[in-house]
């Protein structure tokens, strides 16, 4: 898997793609292409179908997911926050996340940002500041903070997620 | 300050007193992962350079979720699986065995465990007062390596069910109420804590269907008391020294209490696309199926093909109407075979499947053309669950599906009661 570093004091630079509430692990990674599961990189061209089926053509390295509320709920499948990392997403803003979706974006070094995405549109140009909490809308000129990451969480994402984490450290130092 | 039931369990497991919020490295007694999450988990221990696990006994890969396998790649996925676990000497739950969240509560979850899985309906286990919970691929891979997991202590919220229900309405017609009332993420990092009167007299297949859905309203477990019935359970299977009482403090603080009377609920349906549209069977329109599906973990149980069976007896499934049953294990499947349910249910229509998760995550046994409507005592309808996102899926209670099936529509089972 093609896992690059997230530090929290990087800058993040890309577009909006927007999407609407209870977008769920069914919609992201649909059981239909339970067999590609082997296969992230063919399955990474799935990614999000049934939400909007030309958005894996359409997204580029460093953009963002843009979403309402209860994004990722369903099933525990950590193939839908990594598949979204693979087509290059730089994180997913919500206005709020399903559990378990949440901490599989952190173990595998996906930044979920909670914030009024109402404030944001399509294809918006968006600088996000991990470290400082803050959202560049540089679209509409003007500015959003998100939630802080629990320092836990901060700590996992800065040593490029869980398997690191644990690699580095020979089990758990949180 | 008194606990509630997880306070309690989790700082046992963490080796000192916690409080909601605090964060936590706990040990864990159960880990799990199924097929269609296993592998993953595979390739992370892989990475972390780990060939054998903690807790061997204790460690599952359950072959359920494509089994029998429907293509090359998953039998593929199923080798790896097989092999991980042989080298590290971990259990393997074959292919027929049954549904992961139904063996873990027939062989190995005992009252006061914590659990893991990489399946979100893990907190299926709750209902034997364990605590219990979904994780991905790679936190189980880490649970496996150290038999270690950390956790958020979640705020609990107690739901009080209170008085018996109707005649008609069952376990799975309260929950479905409660998430409608609650929404789809009304306990998103919160444990749901189930007491009141009624829930001391459901029977323990009736708690595991309503723990099985406390992950629809979002919630990280969803626990009952441990108690007679608990003990009664663990009995029957030969468990008993496994039995330990288990409730929460008299002075526990919740964030929450919802008290719910039963008496006044209707058989409840969720329609498309997520749980918590909910609508009683009486308010809806006469909606035509094309599929019924009784099984799954939600409601794959004996009790459940039983309430089918007896509605089914002597009666023939609606023209047009295919009805799929899958019994969530093994043991099911027997015990339903030898008392002659599943002799009633194939003459009266049904396609009798072999135990696992069947069509219900949408890779075989009953995948739905476009514009189709599937009636599923399972537990989720989100768009494509079932293999195709053009199709429609309504949830229910086993009596309601099958009473349906014979109706050939959505229909209200209290018309034959």
């Amino acid at each position: 898997m093609d896992k690059k570093e997230v530090i929290t004091s990087d800058i993040l630079k890309g577009r909006s793609f927007k999407f609407g509430d209870d977008i769920s692990t069914d919609l992201i990674a649909p059981g239909r292409y339970f067999h590609l599961r082997s296969n992230l990189p063919e399955l990474a061209k799935h990614v999000l179908e049934d939400a909007d089926p030309e958005f894996a053509g359409k997204v580029s390295d460093g953009d963002f997911v843009v979403a309402g509320r209860n994004f990722g709920l369903g099933s525990s499948r950590e193939h839908a926050p990594t598949i979204i990392k693979m087509a290059g997403v730089g994180a997913v803003l919500a206005k709020s996340f399903a559990r378990i979706f949440f901490r599989n974006s952190i173990n595998i070094g996906l930044p979920v940002l909670i914030c009024d995405t109402d404030k944001i549109d399509e294809q918006d140009k968006l600088e996000i500041n991990l470290g400082q909490g803050i959202i560049k809308n540089i679209t509409k000129g003007t500015e959003l903070r998100f939630s802080p990451l629990p320092d836990v969480m901060i700590k996992l994402l800065n040593d490029g997620g869980l398997v690191e984490h644990i690699t580095k450290n020979k089990g758990f130092n949180l | 300050m008194g606990k509630t039931i997880v306070e309690k369990i989790i700082s046992a497991h963490a080796g000192r007193d916690v409080k909601p919020n605090d964060i936590t490295v706990v040990d864990v007694d159960v880990v799990m992962a199924q097929d269609g999450t296993g592998p993953l988990a595979v390739s992370q221990l892989k990475k972390m350079g780990f060939d054998k696990v903690k807790n061997p006994e204790k460690s599952i890969f359950f072959i359920d979720h494509a089994s029998p396998s429907p293509r090359k790649e998953l039998s593929n996925s199923h080798t790896v699986l097989r092999e991980y676990a042989n080298n590290a000497g971990m259990v393997l739950s074959e292919v027929g065995e049954g549904v992961c969240h139904q063996i873990l509560v027939e062989s190995f979850v005992s009252p006061g465990d914590i659990v893991i899985g990489a399946d979100s309906h893990t907190c299926t286990s709750g209902a034997l007062g364990a605590f219990a919970t979904g994780m991905g691929s790679t936190d189980i891979a880490v649970g496996f390596a150290l038999a270690k997991t950390w956790l958020m202590v979640p705020p609990t919220i107690k739901v009080n069910f209170n008085n018996s229900l109707a005649k008609g309405v069952y376990a799975k017609d309260l929950i479905i109420n409660l998430i409608g009332r609650i929404t789809a993420e009304g306990a998103t990092y919160k444990a749901l804590e189930f007491s009141g009167s009624f829930s001391k007299m459901m029977s323990i297949e009736d708690r595991f269907t309503i723990s099985n859905m406390a992950v629809e309203a979002g919630a990280k477990a969803g626990i009952f008391d441990s108690d007679k019935v608990t003990k009664a359970y663990l009995e029957s299977i030969g468990k008993g020294s496994f039995y330990k009482e288990i409730s929460a403090d008299e002075d526990a603080v919740y964030e929450e209490i919802i008290e719910i009377d039963c008496s006044s609920l209707e058989p409840m349906i969720s329609k498309p696309h997520t749980v918590d549209n909910v609508s009683p069977v009486s308010k809806m329109d006469k909606v035509k199926v094309n599929q019924v599906l009784i099984g799954t973990c939600t409601n794959g149980r004996f009790s459940d093909l039983k309430v089918a069976a007896d509605i089914l007896k002597g009666k023939k499934v609606a023209k047009g109407v295919r009805l799929l049953v899958v019994p969530a294990s093994k043991q099911v499947y027997l015990k339903a075979l030898e008392s002659g349910i599943i002799k009633t249910l194939i003459e009266s229509g049904a396609v009798v499947e072999s135990p696992g998760c069947g069509p219900c995550v949408g890779v075989h046994q009953g995948a739905l053309a476009d514009n189709e409507v599937c009636l599923s005592t399972q537990n989720r309808n989100f768009k494509g669950r079932m293999g195709n996102p053009e199709s429609f899926i309504y949830l229910s209670s086993p009596a309601t599906a099958a009473y349906s099936a014979v109706k050939g529509y959505i229909a209200d089972v209290r018309e034959i009661l």
